[in-house]
């Protein structure tokens, strides 16, 4: 699974954090998204898929 | 799915992603391919976005779900017992499931309506109307210091309009985020040359020949205006409903699983239901709780016994503020800032009642706000 973000899209929800911790954090300064790796392991695919689905603001994008 | 905006794709995307195989039709009365509305009085209004980037999926991820996506469809009536969907087109659809997404369109005054130069903002047509009037320049009154009408007032002032927000509260969103944090709103506001003439209702428009000229305060002060946005508040888009036997109350009322009737369920702005956290029936017209909703009623439709209860909440972005809000903030809540400096514009605040924790707020500091979320109690005190 391959995952990329949209920093400029991003409205700081945080809510992929909450998701999918191993994947996503925030910056400290201003709370955008920061990937923490853009090819998680399959057991956290589950999760990757959730955390795009629960972004408010559609900045994360999968490609299997 | 009646509504193909943000409320009926997601729901119709989650039961795919629950391994749902079965047709899923999609009603939506817009012309537009589905697409997305914060971003319509932030980015589209102020132009650092091309609408298209608005879109809530692209064509291909769009033909990826295998939807019947019926554009420019209007239902016109719900039968529930037979889950009968009626519609203009004649075209009627019956499912074994009907999600209700039809949202909430703008309240408008009543001498609004074909007046030029007078605009809400709702849809993607009405960013492009008003961003063309707004080009042209002039002065602009925003009519309404809630959420959208204060981001409203703050993008239009950093395009270099002339601003002045108007409306009956002391400060912008003091009903959303009480006295303090609004205070501060207004400074920020005032600082960057909006001008406001809050605390006294609209009274009604001037125009002359067929043309907006100024806004009417109760106190009879005339703030002239070549452009005015309404934005005073949205009602569910429930008419279509009428006659169906569904209990129609501020929204379509549901229970606790977001269902309306066997086999009717409501999703997004328009739906009403009964939040066990909170122990009453709640509606809320934010962006997160369109997903989170959509992704429990696919869940409910599959048959998932869980309640729905979200922590509501919600983003605005206004100057360089951003602004995230969590759980309830009721105006008579203690505030107290639990981290950074107001001074500095960057700190989080937390909402107390009785002692609990009902919210939190962040300014400027979303990733500190959202780590405090877990401290929010939601519901009475035992
Ligand atoms: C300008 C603007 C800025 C916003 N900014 C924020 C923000 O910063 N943060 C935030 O959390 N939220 C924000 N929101 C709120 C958020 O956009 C809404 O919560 C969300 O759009 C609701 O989605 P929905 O699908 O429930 O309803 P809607 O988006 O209203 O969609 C309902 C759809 O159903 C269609 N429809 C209605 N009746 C019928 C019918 N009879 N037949 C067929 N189709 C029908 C409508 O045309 C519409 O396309 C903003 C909203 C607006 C308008
Ligand atoms: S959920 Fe979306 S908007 Fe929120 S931080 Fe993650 S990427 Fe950004």
């Amino acid at each position: 699974m391959k995952v990329a973000v949209e920093q400029d899209k991003c409205v700081a929800a945080g809510n992929c954090v909450s998701a999918a911790m191993d994947v996503f954090d925030q910056r400290d300064e201003d709370g955008i998204v920061v990937l923490l790796t853009d090819n998680p392991p399959d057991e956290l695919a589950e999760e990757v898929r959730t955390a795009a689905a629960v972004c408010p603001a559609l900045a994360i994008h999968i490609k299997d | 799915m009646v509504g193909a905006s943000a409320a009926g794709l997601s729901t119709a995307e989650a039961l795919r992603r629950k391994g749902f195989p079965g047709r899923i039709t999609v009603l939506g009365d817009e012309l537009h391919p589905p697409y997305d509305r914060p971003p319509l009085s932030k980015q589209v209004l102020s132009g650092t976005w091309e609408p298209e980037r608005a879109a809530l999926r692209t064509e291909e991820h769009l033909s990826g779900l295998d939807l019947d996506l019926r554009l420019g469809e209007h239902a016109t009536g719900l039968d529930p017992a037979s889950r009968t969907v009626r519609t203009r087109s004649g075209r009627d659809v019956r499912a074994d499931a009907v999600v209700i997404a039809t949202g909430v369109r703008p309240r408008r005054l009543p001498e609004q309506d074909g007046l030029a130069g007078v605009h809400v903002l709702r849809t993607l047509d009405d960013a492009l109307a008003l961003r063309k009037d707004l080009l042209s320049g002039g002065r602009l009154v925003v009519v309404g210091e809630g959420v959208l009408g204060s981001e409203i007032a703050a993008t239009a002032r950093t395009l270099g309009l002339d601003v002045t927000l108007a409306g009956p509260l002391a400060a912008p969103m003091a009903l959303q985020v009480g006295p303090l944090i609004s205070g501060l709103l207004k400074e920020l506001h005032e600082e960057r040359g909006v001008r406001l003439r809050l605390g006294s209702g609209v009274a009604g428009l001037e125009h002359a020949a067929g043309r907006v000229t100024g806004v009417r305060l109760a106190t009879g002060e005339v703030l002239p205006a070549e452009v005015v946005v309404v934005a005073i508040g949205a009602i569910p888009t429930t008419d279509w409903l009428a006659g169906s036997g569904l209990e129609l109350d501020n929204g379509v009322v549901c229970d606790a699983r977001c269902r309306a009737a066997e086999g009717v369920w409501a999703v997004g702005d328009v739906a009403r239901w009964q939040h066990e956290g909170l122990g009453r029936r709640v509606r809320l017209e934010n962006r997160t709780n369109v997903t989170e909703q959509a992704i429990a009623v696919a869940g409910a439709i599959l048959g998932d016994p869980a309640a729905y209860t979200p922590i509501p909440y919600f983003w605005t972005d206004q100057f360089d503020a951003k602004l995230q809000m969590y759980g309830v903030l009721p105006a008579a809540a203690e505030v107290q800032v639990v981290e950074g400096d107001p001074a500095a514009r960057r700190f989080v605040a937390v909402y107390r009642e009785a002692g609990r924790v009902t919210g939190v707020l962040g300014w400027n500091m979303p990733k500190q706000a959202r780590l405090r979320r877990a401290e929010i109690t939601l519901g009475e005190p035992a």
